[in-house]
């Protein structure tokens, strides 16, 4: 297949249709996002000093549309390397995407300058993996959680502000009583706690979390996705929910998109994309999460996929799953799936299937309905 | 537990303690138990339960100091590891009971290419001519499924993904045809598609070696469907020991329950709040002796548990629980673990703080 242009233009056409029928506006839209990381080569020079021959490029993120509609909470799942991370990033800014327009009422985060998106950070939070690594250790609880206070003015001063950052500490199940000590004398949860209610004080709307429960004990694990579930329903916030753990992710999530490559391979509601997912990585991805019972893990079936995820350097033309896919035939390799709705408000990127026929497993030998054009597209 | 010719490994009042600057780390503090021959327990627990210091003691890697096996033994074919000498030990070691850890890359050698490091053991161990030890590289690493072993055995390790890391780290482990395999937590740094390659790959080799297994980990879902028989460690003690469908089914101990309940699990639950076990992990290092470890975090406890260290008690003939309560718990989920602590609110969120315990 064709190598697509190593500078992501402008977004390729406007927006597409919404995701999700229905009347209300998005939050976000996220459309065409691309961020490409360039790690050169395939230049004469390149080739004279026995560098590489191709020029080599990332494609972390490549083209991903998606809304994200207020107070819901849209899990993004998928691998390491697929590119989940690096989307919530670049929505925030936090890396530069290369194309595409990330639409937060209305206004593109993509393209406004430094200083207009630092306006906007009020409103768009994040809450980061490691609860050691992301809070800086030279700083009080207290300063930590009041420095964005200070940044948007939004605290006062004296106390006042120390007012609000109990408030805050109350909210997330911290002591106020520690609003003195520093991060080390804090367990990991009760860092991620910090975190949190870091992200709070601006009293944003939206909130980025990225894989904020992984590094914490399973106990743990289900205190901190209840606090988020409940700020949610107090605050109305609307999350997006980063996570490789797909047991959190269908507990957590109203929606569910799912990335393979720097590409979106299925969106649908969490309960549906557990029961009955649609795009063969997703059949397998759900297939190789080990249940808690017994009884259901002797019964079940699962899909082991061979091989590894293969690098997100210069990736596999057509679809980029064709590599792993046991279902896969010689038009997969060329063609790149489209996200197609293949079910009422089920998307999913596969040529074999399609609305007449949506199970993979009965689709006619070599059969590819996908390339007749049916199905609504949200996404290339 | 108690066939005599069928144990492989038993372990009996095993204690493993750390001096740290803040006083003594009691990592493992009394931990009895027997493996079967053939058979895979799983060893449960969340971080500082003890789980890895136990299995560390049994191949005797604890580093000490500050560590030290204060006392205990570790009857390895009846054979105390734990009083035999070090160049004894080395020979059991590596031979007779393998392990694979959970971070491939910090258990394989950088500077070496795949090949060496499977041939050393073999030489070592087996007595490997140059020509048999290389023969035998390419041939587990067949075993272990990687792809096109035979050009790729003389690569370097950062020249392999994760899994394919992994799958070498079980290479090495199985090279002497172990009669033990201890796999602390083999998956826990690969994504689930991977995962699932792993522990189908383990559960194989088992079947067509008959290796014992133990398999380390923090995740239930893994054990549940690898294991015979499953431990629950919590503070450096047993808290339940029970095979593993009943320990599922009908677990009697409440930290067993409330972790069983706080794992959400998709192929049951309906969009209800989780049930979380309030507090924190224990500080073993400043647990006071005479009370349950987990009685600060319980639904369950009462005065008792708060003066009295609880015993050991056994619920039927291969099922035992560390609680005051562990009949009544055991009669609570006839029904099911879904119905733990269903008395208590789930929303009810404990302030908590640095040290506060």
């Amino acid at each position: 297949m064709s190598m697509e242009g190593v500078q992501a233009g402008a977004a390729r056409g406007a927006a597409p249709p919404r995701a999700n029928a229905g009347e209300r506006e998005p939050l976000i839209s996220i459309r065409e996002l691309k961020v490409h990381f360039d790690l050169g080569g395939g230049t004469a020079f390149d080739k004279l000093i026995g560098g590489s021959g191709v020029r080599r490029v990332v494609k972390a993120v490549d083209g991903v549309s998606l809304d994200i509609y207020p107070g819901e909470t849209l899990g993004l799942v998928g691998e390491s390397g697929c590119g989940k991370s690096t989307l919530g990033r670049a929505l925030l800014r936090l890396t530069e995407p290369t194309g595409g327009q990330a639409l937060f009422r209305g206004r593109d985060l993509a393209r406004l300058s430094k200083r207009e998106m630092r306006g906007q950070r009020r409103h768009l939070q994040m809450i980061f993996q490691d609860p050691y690594a992301s809070l800086n250790p030279r700083m009080t609880v207290s300063q930590i959680i009041g420095e964005p206070l200070d940044t948007f003015g939004l605290g006062g001063r004296g106390s006042e502000r120390e007012g609000r950052v109990r408030e805050l500490m109350q909210t997330v199940g911290l002591s106020p009583r520690f609003l003195k000590r520093y991060p080390h004398e804090f367990s990991g949860g009760q860092r991620q706690r910090i975190g949190i209610a870091r992200a709070l004080a601006a009293d944003p709307d939206f909130i980025v979390a990225d894989e904020p429960i992984s590094a914490l004990d399973v106990s743990i694990q289900a205190q901190i996705m209840n606090l988020m579930e409940k700020l949610q329903r107090e605050r109305d916030l609307t999350y997006l929910f980063i996570s490789h753990d797909l047991r959190a992710v269908r507990h957590v999530s109203d929606r569910v998109a799912v990335m393979y490559l720097g590409k979106l391979v299925e969106l649908a509601d969490a309960k549906v994309i557990y029961r009955d997912p649609l795009m063969p990585y997703t059949k397998a991805l759900i297939s190789a999460v080990p249940v808690p019972d017994p009884a259901v893990e002797a019964a079940r079936r699962r899909i082991v996929l061979q091989g590894d995820v293969p690098s997100p350097i210069n990736p596999p033309a057509g679809c980029r799953f064709h590599t792993r896919c046991p279902w896969a035939i010689e038009k997969c390799k060329e063609v790149v799936p489209p996200l197609a709705e293949i079910k009422p408000d089920h998307f999913a990127a596969c040529i074999r299937i399609s609305p007449e026929e949506p199970d993979i497993e009965k689709v006619a030998p070599g059969d590819a309905p996908g390339l007749r054009g049916t199905g609504r597209v949200i996404a290339q | 537990m108690s066939s005599q010719n069928g144990t492989l490994l038993s372990i009996k009042d095993l204690r493993t303690y750390f001096e740290t600057e803040d006083g003594t780390v009691r990592a493992v503090d009394g931990i009895s138990f027997d493996l079967k021959r053939g058979e895979t327990l799983g060893i449960v627990g969340e971080s500082g339960s003890g789980k890895s210091v136990t299995n560390l003691s049994v191949i005797r890697l604890i580093p000490s100091p500050p560590g030290k096996i204060v006392s205990g033994e570790v009857l390895f074919h009846g054979q105390d590891i734990l009083s035999l000498p070090d160049d004894e030990v080395r020979k059991i070691r590596g031979k007779r009971i393998s392990m694979i850890f959970q971070d491939p890359m910090t258990s394989l050698n950088p500077f070496m290419r795949i090949s060496r490091q499977l041939m050393e053991i073999t030489q070592l161990h087996l007595g490997h001519t140059r020509e048999q030890a290389y023969e035998h590289a390419v041939k587990m690493l067949e075993t272990v499924g990687i792809p096109d072993a035979r050009s790729r055995v003389d690569a370097y390790p950062h020249e392999f993904s994760g899994g394919m890391r992994q799958r070498v780290m079980i290479a090495m482990a199985l090279s002497c045809e172990p009669e033990l395999l201890i796999a602390d937590e083999p998956t826990t740094a690969l994504d689930v598609t991977i995962q699932a390659q792993i522990l189908e790959l383990i559960k194989n080799l088992k079947r067509e070696t008959g290796t014992s297994v133990i398999l380390i980990t923090h995740d239930l879902g893994v054990v549940a469907g690898m294991t015979d028989d499953i431990i629950v460690m919590y503070a450096g003690k047993v808290f339940e020991q029970a095979p593993t469908r009943e320990l599922f089914e009908r677990p009697g101990n409440p930290y067993t329950k409330g972790l069983l309940k706080s794992v959400p699990d998709p192929a049951h639950e309906e969009g209800t709040e989780l049930y979380q076990i309030p507090g924190l992990p224990p500080d073993v290092a400043h647990l006071p002796p005479e009370q349950c470890p987990f009685a600060e975090r319980c639904y369950r406890a009462e005065e008792i548990c708060k003066k009295e260290f609880p015993p050991f008690v056994q619920l039927n003939e291969e099922h035992f629980s560390l609680c005051h309560f562990a009949e009544e718990v055991y009669d609570e989920s006839r029904g099911g673990a879904q119905t733990a602590g269903s008395h208590i609110d789930p929303n009810g969120l404990p302030l908590q703080g640095g040290g506060g315990r």
